[in-house]
């Protein structure tokens, strides 16, 4: 009640909004989950009623424990929750279990913790000094940051309908760029290295993190035309955050170190016999790599080039199977994806140390490492993309430049999301939120940033255009013609491939903005 | 228009919700032999695909009037016709004939969930956008307007929860309303009586209408303008009964067979348990068994008609669009607390007008349709929607609060006492403290509908008194009903003496 008092203040929209989409997630309480949440229910099971000793180890069932030690304690600290709500569902051997109480304290554990994203969101929202607009709140870079942040769509159905726990990680994510913005480096590096043993997707934001660290706080000083002083070197910065990060990793990974598990849990967290491509195709380089290889082999069919007795046969029947078998292309190697995006992530990591810009280019440069790891990874998520997109929120607000660019990564991203809700009864839903978040963010951004030249030329607007038609012939058309039983990869493929072509594209212009960008004199001096 | 984005997104969030809400549970879900009101619909469309238009209403070997028989006007039916052809298409065992009887599926659950939102989509939604934007305030305002109507949690539970298309009715009685208070006459009896004729209760509205309607017709002269407005819209409201019955006037037994089942006056003064006077009162006085069955009609209808006569003699004398709105509250809620044979769901039919008046009185209308989806609590705690209903009436009182700041107006003039308080201060000059009193009787309200909802939820009745929630739940509310009644009849009463002094003023 005091916090419904507070949010009538009419000044107060921000409690509002949190309030509001926080209860749009209760009413998702009844919708579809996908595996994830027998594998969370799981993970409850493992760490309540075994020694730590076996965490790593216990493979009951098939969704084993593959996350770092402190999200196996968060799981801990929820299951002593969950004993009062079904104690059932901590049962190990109750596979696939689920009683409604097990749904709600799931469904509520997630948006419970979201506290955090919310408190992380306020946080950016404060920090972020966006571009001045008109006296309209609706108009405010705040507001319209904190509604594209709160109401991002991809986290809504990620989180409160397929089911994970990215809320609050992202929440320690924002919170720790926030940090950074707000010259509390040693909080922000405390935060990231606890969120990497939360969940290690976010080491591929870590060159960022690291290369910024040492060159902005452990580098005091920098030359007046903006390169490094090295005489300005401060060894107690750099002493402080390596014992910090080594205390932080040595909580998580001590006590299997001291079990002698190290090589156990590594091998749980680096699954890298999984394929290539995820289940879905992540809207990826790869996605495109793997549909040129079906369209070559088909045509290779067709000409003769090829003997069809040598294809393999899951490779034409369906892209639904993990393992991707090339027909005509080289095969790829884990190795091959991990140079790949070494080499797609130097340049940006040069640019932050050679041309520091503060915490925006910190912030660039993050984004360039999420979305460079999510375009040529090993086995990607299309979840991932989340990653890119969040942070990239931050951004939009400040510059023309980044809000096209931010429109037609999210816009293309959170579309690649929807095969990941394939259910009758949530494609009104997932329809209706991302209009309502793509309409809401192409106009507000739009309105924000009138005076300048439009955000997309003809051919941003044509491709935006496109995923209409796409997602009509996809999930309203397709289904009803021949080809769905000869063919039924095809909407994913071409959801995939449509989504990966933007994205690339996005990639690409931050890219190219980043290193041409040459504001030096706008450096401050620190 | 520069704010049309914002205005797709509020709208956005209303279907968001509603197809939300509509994935949780119906009436009667998996509950044989009688199931509830989503297998009534159901069974309307195997009635009107499979049988001749003349056994519609008739007792027959292949109707069972007992189960679920159709009861509602004409146009349901014709509704529910189209929506069986569109079933014939996706699958025939829907609505085949007998065998249909109590058939449930997630497929089957989806269309009729679909049905629903589409006729919402093409007939209430465009009414009340259309009648925020017509509203003379702010592109904000009307913004923050259309966000609270759609939000608002008694419609959406009752027609995306429990199963019913009571946006159709309200919708059509919603274009009534824009037609008749921007002078579209002809337009706005025309959807009024497709209201009506797609559901009876939309009589409750219709006083209003003939009053307004009539007071309009006054004022131009009887003998000039006035009489061939009247003319006019006699011979609409005429055609459009005659066109909306035309089947069923081919034989007099078939019109007083339609009658019958809409009126069915031998069905007691209440059912279920329901927030008006009748259900409260007994719990003192089982007049239900006391008194024989013409006496309780005859005065269930003196009553009605005494707490509806200066409202209506009012806005007959001064007819203007704001006094028309009020008068509508004010009657429905007659209706509602005193009429024969009153469903708890009726309240909507309170609640439609009071949403249009939303933002000329935010504070007592966000208190009204608070109590309102309260007061169909035990409705909602059968259907097993208490969650979707606790989460949408806090975004319901969130989205308010926030839009219309609604605790800063409860000043006199905000909630349009000032004339009142004036014309009493002659009297007792220390009346000032009406506003202190509203706000306090507010918190007492909403404290109550609180503590009486979570112990609903959590605890379990005692034996000798198994009802004894849901009837605390209909006294609470009845009170608070009977509460607004003198209200509304206070600010449409001392209406037009405030006008009369702003003139003076100016």
């Amino acid at each position: 009640m005091a916090a419904l008092g507070i949010a009538t203040g009419g000044g107060n929209w921000f409690l509002a909004l949190a309030l509001g989409v926080t209860l749009l997630k209760c009413l998702l309480i009844p919708t579809y989950h996908s595996t994830d949440f027998e594998v969370h229910r799981n993970w409850l099971a493992i760490t309540h009623s075994l020694p730590i000793s076996q965490w790593y180890y216990e493979a009951t069932s098939e969704w084993t424990l593959d996350y770092p030690p402190f999200f196996a304690w968060f799981e801990y600290t929820l299951s002593h929750v969950a004993k009062y709500f079904d104690p059932e569902m901590l049962n190990v051997h109750n596979l696939n279990y689920s009683s409604p109480w097990t749904l709600l304290f799931q469904r509520f554990s997630v948006i419970f913790t979201d506290g955090l994203f919310v408190y992380a969101v306020h946080e950016c929202s404060k920090c972020i000094d966006g571009k001045k607009a008109g006296k309209e709140l609706t108009e405010k870079p705040k507001f319209i940051l904190s509604v594209l942040l709160l109401w991002n769509f991809g986290l809504l159905i990620v989180d409160h309908i397929h089911f994970q726990y990215n809320g609050f990680l992202f929440g320690l994510m924002l919170l720790s760029i926030a940090r950074l913005f707000q010259k509390r480096h040693m909080e922000g590096a405390f935060l990231f290295a606890v969120l990497l043993h939360f969940k290690h997707i976010y080491l591929y934001v870590a060159p960022a993190y690291g290369i910024y660290l040492l060159r902005s706080y452990c580098f005091t000083a920098n030359k007046p035309d903006g390169s490094i002083r090295w005489n300005s070197f401060s060894f107690v910065r750099l002493i402080s955050l390596g014992l910090m990060v080594f205390l932080v990793s040595a909580l998580s990974l001590g006590p299997f170190l001291a079990l002698n598990q190290l090589p156990q849990v590594f091998s749980r967290l680096f699954p890298f016999k999984r394929g290539l491509c995820h289940a879905y195709w992540a809207p990826n380089f790869w996605a495109l790599y793997n549909a040129l290889d079906k369209v070559l082999s088909v045509i290779g069919l067709e000409l003769k080039f090829l003997d069809p007795s040598k294809i393999p046969k899951a490779s034409m029947t369906s892209g639904l199977v993990q393992q991707f078998q090339h027909t005509v292309l080289p095969s790829v190697t884990p190795l091959a994806t991990l140079i790949c995006t070494l080499i797609a992530i130097l340049p940006s990591v040069f640019c932050l140390w050679f041309k520091p810009q503060g915490p925006r280019g910190f912030l660039r440069c993050l984004i360039l490492c999420a979305l460079s790891s999510f375009m040529f990874g090993w086995h990607v998520h299309e979840k991932a993309i989340l990653l890119a997109v969040l942070p990239m929120s931050l951004l939009s607000v400040g510059k023309a430049g980044d809000a096209s660019i931010f429109l037609i990564l999210t816009t293309a991203g959170h579309y690649s999301l929807f095969p990941l809700l394939f259910t009758a009864p949530e494609l009104p839903i997932k329809i209706l939120l991302m209009l309502l978040f793509t309409i809401y963010s192409i106009c507000s951004l739009k309105t924000l940033f009138r005076k300048e030249k439009p955000l997309f030329n003809w051919m941003e607007t044509f491709y935006l255009l496109g995923l209409g038609p796409l997602e009509v012939f996809c999930e309203f058309v397709f289904p009803f013609t021949s080809w769905k039983l000869k063919y039924p990869f095809v909407p994913l493929l071409l959801t995939s491939v449509y989504c990966a072509v933007g994205i690339l594209y996005a990639w690409f212009k931050l890219y190219v903005s980043v290193l041409t960008d040459l504001p030096v004199s706008k450096t401050k001096k620190q | 228009m520069e704010k049309w984005y914002l205005m797709t997104a509020v709208v956005l969030i209303g279907l968001t919700v509603r197809w939300a809400v509509s994935l949780n549970s119906y009436s009667g879900a998996g509950k044989p032999p009688m199931f509830g009101d989503y297998e009534a619909q159901r069974h309307w469309q195997e009635i009107t695909f499979n049988l001749p238009i003349n056994q519609w209403y008739f007792n027959s070997s292949d109707n069972n009037l007992q189960y679920w028989g159709l009861d509602y006007p004409p146009l349901t039916a014709y509704h529910s016709l189209l929506c069986a052809y569109v079933a014939k298409f996706i699958n025939p065992d829907w609505i085949a004939l007998h065998t249909s009887r109590g058939y449930e599926s997630q497929a089957h659950k989806l269309f009729m969930r679909a049905t629903v939102l589409i006729a919402d989509l093409l007939i209430y939604i465009p009414a009340v956008v259309l009648y925020c934007c017509l509203k003379e305030i702010s592109t904000k305002k009307k913004i923050a307007n259309i966000l609270c109507v759609l939000l608002y949690p008694g419609l959406i539970l009752i027609d995306y929860g429990h199963f019913q298309y009571n946006s159709v009715s309200l919708g059509f009685a919603l274009w009534g309303v824009l037609g008749v208070s921007y002078d579209w006459d002809l337009l706005g009896s025309l959807a009024f009586c497709l209201a009506i004729n797609y559901k009876q209760m939309e009589l409750y509205h219709s006083l209003p209408f003939f009053c307004f309607l009539l007071g309009k017709c006054f004022k131009k002269g009887l003998r000039g303008k006035g009489f061939v407005l009247l003319t006019k819209l006699a011979c609409t409201v005429v055609v459009s009964f005659i066109l909306c019955w035309l089947p069923f006037f081919t034989e007099r037994e078939q019109t007083l067979q339609v009658l019958r089942r809409l009126f069915p006056v031998d069905r007691g003064l209440f059912e279920d348990k329901v927030a008006n006077v009748w259900c409260s009162f007994s719990v003192f006085l089982k007049i239900k068994d006391i008194l024989p069955h013409h006496i309780q009609i005859m005065i269930s209808f003196c009553f009605t008609f005494l707490s509806l006569l200066p409202a209506c003699i009012k806005l007959t004398f001064h007819p203007s669009p704001k006094g028309f709105k009020f008068t509508l509250v004010s009657c429905a809620l007659s209706f509602f607390l005193f009429s024969f044979q009153v469903h708890e769901k009726s309240i909507l039919l309170v609640s439609l007008p009071v949403c249009l008046v939303l933002s000329e009185i935010p504070f007592m209308s966000t208190w009204i349709l608070l109590v309102s989806t309260f007061s169909m609590l035990p409705l909602l705690l059968k259907d097993e929607l208490v969650m979707p209903s606790v989460v949408t009436a806090m975004a319901f009182f969130i989205a308010c609060a926030t839009s219309f700041s609604i605790f800063e107006k409860t000043s006199e003039e905000e909630l349009q006492l000032k004339s009142f308080s004036i014309s009493v201060r002659k009297y007792f000059p220390c009346f000032t403290f009406l506003p202190r009193i509203i706000w306090y009787l507010f918190l007492i309200s909403v404290i109550t509908m609180v503590l009486l909802t979570l112990m609903t939820v959590t605890l379990d009745p005692p034996q000798k008194l198994p009802d004894l929630f849901s009837v605390l739940v209909c006294f609470v509310s009845c009170l608070n009903f009977l509460f607004f009644l003198v209200y509304f009849n206070i600010i449409i009463m001392w209406d037009s003496k405030n006008e009369r002094n702003q003139k003076k003023i100016n």
